[in-house]
């Protein structure tokens, strides 16, 4: 009874690519589903022969890897869209690029062999720079260190009913003192403490909002100014690098 | 930062980005994505190369504001020419306005992040007269004072636009000037005049500059008009207190929009808002004479886009976007002399191209739903939208919707026999003359639309859905004259109206009614056909804390209500004045002085006509019926056929 689209189905995927793109500046603001929207009109305009799925309402083939929240900035995300005609990756990555905002830079498109693990598969922890400006390295360090000591934070995020317990240090792989990439970078003038932070997509997730929020409850860190927030990669964690300062291994290497 | 003390005039000074400054704020408030910018295709140019600097406003959510059809042309247009700039601003929410009154954030654009203050002119587009206490808001908060008057030449002028503008004496103390009419070309004009009034020294400062744009007729000046009143309250005069300034102000009308073919690089959103699509407005003016549109009559005569036009700015405007979506705008769009080419071509040129077109009419004919058929040949069939407006025969003789019950049946037959699962039917309530009676009509018809649907379908899973709005007379039209119905009245009818269809078991649960408290209209109403008194109120609501009262999660009616009680005390107006009380010929309506062409004998006499049902038919297709205004305003229909056809595009 229920019409169906005229006409043959929809070409098939004949080739995967996988993309790594970043959310800099005053596009850390986005949220993933407004990203969303601005990559699938990015795909229309720079004619990137992408699938879509049957039905009535076709949806191009893009899956999207775990999105930073609204708000934080980042260098490592990820997706993988599905093409009805092979394209080379680098020609993929100069017309998604030149047709997104200034801010959302696609910086890396690799073609995903057959059989290999998914992204997902391939991502399991994520390394963040927290800056706080206003906060010195002594009294950041010193915080680190409290948390560090304790076995177990609990924090409460507020969720759409209410509030969730999340345990910030059982996610925690490591956190130090560490160096900013852009020191001049943002407004702020005086102290401003990095924060290098690795970790874990456990469920319930732990959020760097939580491990801030951890800090300042447990171990009384005060951030006079909002802190600025970047993820710097994410992958499998490195299980040769130091206990300390995990590293994590490239999910597009 | 930019020019500073050293430049050579002063209004070098300014222009600098508040963003530094926001950015730390944005974290803290919902949705900071509409507040960053950097939308493709938005522009920010270099402050200080540029001789005159527009703000361009919509006084709403930026989700709303920003797919405004107007404020993106006027945005292009301008900043198209190499000595203008024009940046845009919305209304911030209160969890950011809160934040900025904190740390002493000027209202800014969001292209640049300039405080509105520093520019040379802030256009205000009123889609609706519900913004009023927005325009407010983003006065005070960028530092500009409420009062016109208390003004001087470090402000900007405040320039009020859109279909309310036709009526502005409610803001006429908050505003500067007002434009009439359509925008193009009297947004040029009014830049020609500010540059060489600054190129020439400013001569007689602001004033100097509010007498040229009054005086060339360009623009309305509420200043500079004396308003007196009877000691009934009635307005006794409304008279010029300036030499050489017109006793009316005619609106703007572009004559050939194939020379205007915006927007043409339209701005994409990265945050959600109302309409993501790409929009083309296939013509302007509609004449089709329903009495209560105020936008059928204020935007006469029709002037179309020529098939070759409409089909050139889609094809440009889907590769600038990526839009998945196509509107093709006008009052009645079914009505363009070719749109059945249009829809033809157009889809021919989008087949399997992911490409959906949509066309917002709700004209009550079986035409209708062929273009629809058209349109969504691939795709599915969900709902049509129709606006009888009237539930009765004789309401829709008064309010001159030329559609019979037959016509009405016959469409929808057509329709849910051609696939189509719903039919959603617009109506008004406190229509002129209207009585019980007539509202419970609507049940009847849409009992009727069900029944024949079933039949036409061959199935029942089929819908109906009333959707009622409560009807506010508007000026510049026939209505202008009518007593508002009183919200008591609107509200009991719709009840009524709702309890008949939920109970009836037959049809009942086929059929879906829609509507709101009519309290909101009526404010709306003292809004629309206000004079300069109603502006205390405004201010008085504003004051109580009044924002977005478009929104009605936002809207207080007690507070309004609070609000005339205070303001009024002691003087021969109220609510119950502005809005329930019908006028007669001889008073004088507040924009009498506003001209939008239409002849005021014609206008009494087409409301005599309502009164007793006479219809009068579309000027496009019968004789002239002298509503006035293309001989006033020199202008003339603009109509097809052109002949010719959208041929198939070659793939790059």
């Amino acid at each position: 009874m229920s019409r169906t689209p005229d006409g043959p189905p929809p070409p098939p995927v004949v080739q995967r690519l996988r993309v790594r793109y970043t959310k800099r500046g005053r596009m850390r603001f986005t949220s993933h589903r407004d990203f969303a929207r601005a990559f699938e009109r990015a795909l229309r305009r720079s004619g990137v022969p992408i699938a879509f799925s049957a039905g009535f309402s076709p949806h191009p083939k893009v899956s999207y890897a775990g999105a930073a929240p609204t708000g934080t900035a980042s260098e490592a995300e990820y997706l993988e869209i599905g093409l009805a005609v092979s394209r080379d990756p680098r020609r993929v990555r100069e017309a998604l690029d030149a047709a997104l905002p200034d801010g959302i830079d696609v910086v890396e498109v690799v073609e995903a062999q057959p059989a290999t693990p998914s992204l997902a598969e391939r991502i399991e922890a994520s390394s963040w720079e927290i800056r706080l400006p206003g906060v010195s390295e002594e009294e950041a360090a010193a915080a680190v260190g409290k948390f560090l000591a304790l076995d177990s934070v609990l924090v409460a995020r507020p969720t759409k009913d209410g509030h969730r317990e999340v345990d910030a240090r059982a996610g925690v792989a490591s956190v130090r003192l560490g160096v900013a990439r852009n020191p001049d970078s943002g407004w702020e003038t005086g102290p401003c403490a990095t924060l290098n932070l690795v970790v874990r997509h456990s469920t319930p997730a732990v959020r760097p909002d939580d491990v801030l929020t951890a800090l300042r409850r447990a171990a009384g860190l005060s951030t006079p100014v909002t802190p600025v927030v970047t993820r710097l990669a994410q992958g499998l964690l490195d299980e040769a690098s130091p206990q300390d300062e995990r590293r994590l291994l490239d999910p597009l290497g | 930062m930019q020019g500073g003390a050293g430049g050579p005039y002063p209004d070098q000074m300014g222009g600098a980005s508040i963003f530094q400054r926001l950015e730390p704020l944005l974290p803290a408030v919902r949705k900071p994505v509409q507040y960053v910018g950097g939308e493709l295709h938005s522009v920010v140019k270099d402050w200080e190369s540029c001789q005159v600097r527009w703000a361009l406003m919509y006084p709403d959510a930026y989700e709303v504001g920003l797919p405004n059809q107007g404020l993106q042309i006027l945005y292009e247009l301008l900043n198209e020419r190499d000595d203008v700039l024009a940046e845009r601003t919305y209304s911030v929410w209160s969890d950011l306005e809160a934040l900025m009154r904190e740390h002493a954030i000027p209202q800014f654009t969001v292209d640049a992040h300039r405080p509105v203050g520093d520019f040379d002119l802030l256009g205000v587009s009123f889609a609706t007269e519900l913004g009023y206490t927005n325009l407010l808001t983003a006065l005070d908060l960028a530092g500009i004072p409420l009062s016109a008057a208390e003004r001087d030449e470090s402000h900007p002028i405040v320039v009020a636009g859109g279909h309310a503008a036709f009526n502005p004496e409610p803001i006429a103390e908050f505003i500067d000037v007002a434009v009439l009419g359509d925008g193009e070309q009297a947004a040029v004009a009014i830049t020609d005049l500010v540059r060489d009034w600054k190129a020439a020294g400013r001569p007689a400062g602001r004033d100097g500059l509010l007498v040229r744009l009054a005086t060339s007729g360009v623009a309305y000046v509420p200043a500079f008009y004396d308003v007196t009143y009877l000691p009934d309250g009635r307005i006794q005069r409304v008279v010029p207190n300036r030499p050489g300034v017109p006793w009316r102000v005619a609106k703007h009308t572009v004559m050939d929009l194939d020379e205007w073919p915006y927007p043409k690089q339209p701005l994409v959103p990265l945050a959600e808002t109302v309409h993501e699509r790409y929009s083309v407005e296939i013509f302007r003016g509609c004449t089709r004479g329903c009495r209560f549109c105020q936008a059928g009559m204020i935007t006469r005569p029709v002037r179309e886009r020529s098939i070759t036009t409409v089909g050139e700015m889609v094809q440009r405007g889907i590769a600038a976007t990526g839009f998945e979506e196509v509107g093709l705008l006008s009052l009645s769009s079914a009505d363009h002399s070719e749109i059945a080419e249009i829809a033809k071509g157009l889809a021919d040129r989008y087949d399997g191209e992911q490409v959906s077109l949509s066309l917002p009419s709700t004209r009550v004919d079986a035409f209708n739903v062929t273009l629809a058929n058209e349109l969504s040949r691939n795709g599915r069939r969900t709902g049509l939208t129709f606006a009888p407006e009237g539930g009765s025969e004789r309401m829709r003789k008064v309010i001159n919707k030329m559609v019979t019950e037959e016509d009405l049946i016959r469409t929808v037959a057509t329709a849910y026999g051609n696939g189509w699962r719903q039919v959603k039917l617009y109506f008004m309530c406190g229509l002129p003359t209207e009585t019980d009676d007539d509202v419970m009509q609507i049940a009847a018809m849409a009992r009727r639309v069900i029944a024949t649907g079933r039949e036409a379908a061959g199935r029942r899973d089929i819908r109906c859905t009333v959707s009622i709005g409560a009807f506010v007379p508007k000026p510049h039209t026939p209505f202008q004259w009518a007593a508002q119905l009183d919200h008591e009245t609107v509200d009991r009818r719709l009840r009524a109206l709702k309890g008949a269809l939920t109970h009836d078991r037959e049809f009942g649960r086929s059929i879906g009614v829609r509507y709101h408290d009519g309290r909101p209209s009526i404010i709306e109403g003292l809004l629309s056909r206000g004079d300069r008194r109603v502006g205390a109120v405004i201010r008085a609501v504003w004051e109580d804390g009044g924002r977005f009262d478009g929104w009605s999660e936002h809207f207080s009616f007690r507070r309004w209500e609070n609000a005339c009680t205070a303001v009024f005390e002691g003087q021969p107006v109220s609510l119950d004045w502005y809005t329930t009380r019908e006028r007669d010929l001889v008073e004088v309506l507040p924009w009498d002085h506003l001209d939008a062409g239409l002849d005021k004998d014609w206008m009494w006499q087409d409301w005599q006509d309502a009164i007793s049902g006479e219809e009068v038919e579309d000027c496009r297709w019968s004789p002239c019926y002298d509503c006035g205004v293309c001989p006033s305003m020199d202008t003339e229909i603009q109509v097809g056929p052109t002949g010719r056809q959208l041929l198939p595009l070659t793939v790059v």
